[in-house]
């Protein structure tokens, strides 16, 4: 009975190791399964080539990504620039000011941005945003421009990244602890001085960790991008002009890929940079934040 | 006294630009949620989730988006289930069987979150050439695995959160008592109950959403699928494929099918925040 | 220049932490709070600078008149309060900075030298008053966080001092340290009641024995006994007192 009982816990503890490497191995098995795929287009064209060059004529067999990855760079700047410091400010408030009944009444908002699907910021994009910058905004520096643009894609990828940024600030900052803020404050320094000279500089490495985290996620961001950036292939030269960062390359052509030689494998390419980027930069930034929570704890 | 003056000031002036930027928060929500509604009410009808796409329906012409619904209720539901099946022993190995500074632990959680912040679209491209390499075509399955592969790492690190404050004099009590380890796990799923059903509804948010992913794997049809190898409908991607028609009856559609999906996700985000709440304040 | 205590209640949420405190604290001396754990002595403390203001769902009812100015209420301004009356905490907090930047921190925040070399001059005067000065010497410009935590307790009492205040609060500021550094830290403070007016709460009667002018004794969110340090030693009036001080009950 009791021997049972033991080789039940023991087979259980097995079954639940082999679950968690298994899960551990993914990522690897992610990696290697892209870089085979996107090996042939590898063949022959070094990276740097690829990664440098902005001819892009598929049924040529060119592949330069420059414009894709300009693109992809310029939406993400522009996201951050918008969210950041909207989340600095609203976070500082919460940690610092805020009684808790404020928190009761922002943290509902922020889950709601946060639970809502990319596609309805897609929807939002096209209805709201697009046509605003369309109306308004490029007016005053151009002729015409349909409104799917760097910018436009920028706010709507600002705003998906908004509660994270959120989320990530509140947690750095709540592991200062109260007495370092007390100690300030009993100097005679108000609140913000409190916030601006103990609190953010103390928690510099946190901030740029999840500021980090908030730039992956917007590199990565699909459908919502795909609705309002434009998807013209070129470099863009301003924030009036419509791009193509790397997912709407690879969602928009998902379906004709399998029609060309080397393009499944020009788009895998795509995919092995997102989640090579997406890989070092979460790393980075998750190793500073475990350590922070750590000496928290 | 003049000192005092500039340090109010710039108090002041911050705490003006707090509250903008909160305001600017609220904003957001109200300006997209108001959006999404708005137009999804004017095109909302009872035949739009009770009815099949009919004969001419991208033309224009009568039918709903029930394939869409049922395609992401069947990936949604079959994947949460294979997902916490999955989780769970994974959670309380971490928590359970390893200790706390375990090194395994230490890169099983990092290798998850690295895992949370992956792109759906890398999910979808990835598991559209794993479906190449065996030879599947784009269909219910292929969805339900890679809505699964995704949801993995949102279960494992929201559940985990919930075990890691879980308090450990209560497996201390088990074990006392000559429990194994596997039998206190009756014990540990009881009392993390609600962290399991905020993560599940979290989870589902994240599943019947993503669009990315599933555009790969899953598909698109007109139809209900009837077996797993046949390809299926999902609702972003009704939203997604209707927007981009020309015609403004599909645009409604699609606008609908946006309102459906946006209610669904807050029903779930409410859920998960009550769930939450009434956890904390029974611990208290 | 005295601080007068008029029937100051305190509660938190729906607790009644402080009772209908009346209180004199002379200046130019040393007042020792004492009283079991739990009695209200730093939320007495934390009153006075209004560092309480940061509890959730505090209250505050009465008067505490600061050189005859009544610091309760939003009238005052808070932060020229607490420039005026220093906290010495119960674990030295230095702030993520030098050594320099810790003592310059409260003179930058509240501008108070103009120029960078009286700057200089002011924290190199308040190292020296509480003696660190030839300790850290040509390492003022190194984290505050590698001292030791004797030395960590002086840099932040420096650090009170160089705003310029005229009081002094001090929580069990001793009692975190090694012994040798809480004599020092013990002498400092007795050495700086020429200056300043100072309160304590100290969970060590001994060191209330040595170093207090006068004694409040609290119990229970009240004061129970207060006045000059040999009367309430030598000849408590109440019993809770002569009880306490027996060591009946701590």
């Amino acid at each position: 009975m009791l021997r049972g009982r033991i080789v039940k816990d023991k087979m259980a503890q097995g079954l639940m190791c082999l679950l968690t490497i298994l899960s551990i191995l993914f990522v690897l098995v992610m990696a290697v399964g892209l870089y085979l795929k996107s090996a042939p287009v590898l063949e022959g064209r070094s990276f740097v080539s690829l990664i440098t060059s902005s001819e892009w004529k598929p049924m040529k067999g060119e592949f330069g990504f420059l414009p894709f990855i300009v693109g992809s760079l310029w939406v993400t700047f522009l996201a951050i620039l918008i969210a950041f410091p909207i989340s600095l400010l609203t976070a500082i408030y919460l940690t610092e000011y805020a009684r808790p009944k404020v928190r009761k009444l922002v943290f509902p908002a922020l889950d709601i941005l946060a639970a809502l699907p990319s596609v309805i910021y897609g929807v939002w994009g096209m209805l709201v945003i697009v046509p605003w910058i369309s109306s308004h905004v490029a007016p005053h520096f151009m002729d015409f421009s349909s409104g799917y643009t760097v910018l436009a894609a920028g706010i709507v990828l600002g705003v998906m990244v908004l509660p994270l940024l959120v989320s990530l600030f509140i947690e750095v900052f709540s592991s200062v602890p109260i007495e370092l803020r007390e100690a300030s404050l009993a100097l005679g320094a108000t609140r913000w001085q409190t916030a601006k000279k103990v609190v953010l500089r103390k928690t510099l490495a946190g901030m740029l960790a999840a500021t980090v985290l908030a730039v992956s996620r917007a590199m990565g961001e699909t459908i919502a991008v795909l609705m309002v950036c434009g998807c013209v292939i070129g470099i863009p030269k301003g924030v009036l002009e419509p791009c193509y960062p790397i997912p709407a390359l690879i969602a928009n052509n998902y379906g004709e890929m399998l029609s060309m030689p080397l393009y499944e494998s020009a788009l895998m390419f795509a995919a092995l940079i997102l989640f090579a980027v997406v890989l070092v930069f979460n790393l980075l930034s998750r190793i500073i934040l475990y350590r922070i929570e750590r000496k928290e704890a | 006294m003049k000192v005092n003056k500039s340090k109010r000031i710039e108090e002041t002036l911050f705490k003006v630009l707090m509250w903008v930027a909160m305001a600017v928060v609220f904003g957001f929500v109200i300006s997209v949620i108001w959006t999404v509604f708005s137009r999804g009410a004017k095109a909302m009808s009872w035949d739009m989730i009770t009815k099949l796409p009919g004969g001419g329906f991208y033309i224009g012409k009568e039918g709903g988006f029930l394939n869409a619904i049922v395609g992401s209720l069947y990936i949604v539901g079959a994947s949460t289930l294979i997902g916490l099946l999955i989780s769970i022993p994974v959670v309380f190995y971490l928590n359970v069987y390893l200790k706390k500074d375990s090194r395994l632990a230490y890169v099983a959680r990092l290798a998850f979150d690295v895992l949370f912040g992956m792109p759906s679209i890398v999910y979808g491209a990835f598991g559209f050439s794993i479906m190449i390499y065996f030879g599947l075509r784009t269909s219910l399955l292929g969805g339900i695995i890679v809505i699964t592969l995704l949801i993995i790492p949102i279960f494992i690190r929201s559940m985990d959160e919930a075990t890691r404050n879980f308090p450990r004099d209560i497996l201390d009590a088990s074990f006392s008592l000559g429990a194994t380890r596997w039998e206190t796990l009756k014990v540990v799923v009881r009392q993390i109950a609600p962290g399991i059903a905020t993560a599940t509804l979290l989870s589902i948010g994240r599943a019947i959403g993503d669009a990315a992913s599933v555009m790969f794997t899953a598909g698109y049809t007109d139809s209900i699928p009837t077996s797993l190898s046949q390809p299926a409908a999902t609702l972003p991607l009704a939203v997604f494929f209707q927007l981009s028609s020309p015609i403004p009856e599909v645009q409604d559609r699609a606008y609908a099918a946006a309102l459906v999906l946006t209610v669904i996700v807050l029903l779930l985000s409410i859920g998960g925040r009550f769930i939450t709440n009434r956890f904390s304040k029974n611990k208290l | 220049m005295a601080i007068e205590v008029q029937n100051l209640n305190v509660h938190i949420k729906d607790n009644h932490i402080l009772k209908n405190i009346n209180l004199t604290l002379p200046e130019k001396q040393i007042t020792c709070i004492i009283g079991p754990s739990g009695c209200g002595k730093s939320t007495l403390l934390r009153t006075l600078n209004r560092l309480i203001d940061g509890t959730e769902g505090v209250r505050l009812d009465g008067k505490v008149l600061v050189d005859g100015q009544d610091i309760i209420g939003s009238g005052p301004e808070i932060t020229e309060l607490r420039r005026r009356i220093g906290l010495v905490s119960q674990r030295p907090c230095p702030l993520p900075m030098s050594i320099f930047d810790n003592v310059a921190y409260g003179c930058r925040i509240n501008k108070m030298h103009k120029r960078h070399k009286a700057l200089i001059y002011a924290v190199q005067k308040n190292l020296k008053a509480v003696g660190l000065w030839d300790e850290v010497r040509g390492r003022v410009r190194t984290p505050a966080a590698r001292l030791s935590i004797g030395q960590q307790q002086r840099l932040c009492l420096a650090r009170s001092l160089a705003v310029e205040p005229q009081y002094i609060l001090a929580d069990e500021a001793t009692s975190a340290l090694d012994p040798i550094s809480s004599k020092t830290v013990e002498d400092l403070f007795v050495s700086l009641k020429n200056d300043y007016t100072i309160i304590m709460v100290t969970h060590t009667l001994r060191q209330a024995l040595r170093i207090a002018d006068n004694v409040v004794f609290m119990y229970l969110g009240e004061v129970v006994e207060s006045g000059p340090a040999q009367q309430v030693f030598h000849h408590p009036q109440q019993e809770l007192t002569q009880k306490y001080l027996s060591g009946a009950f701590s």
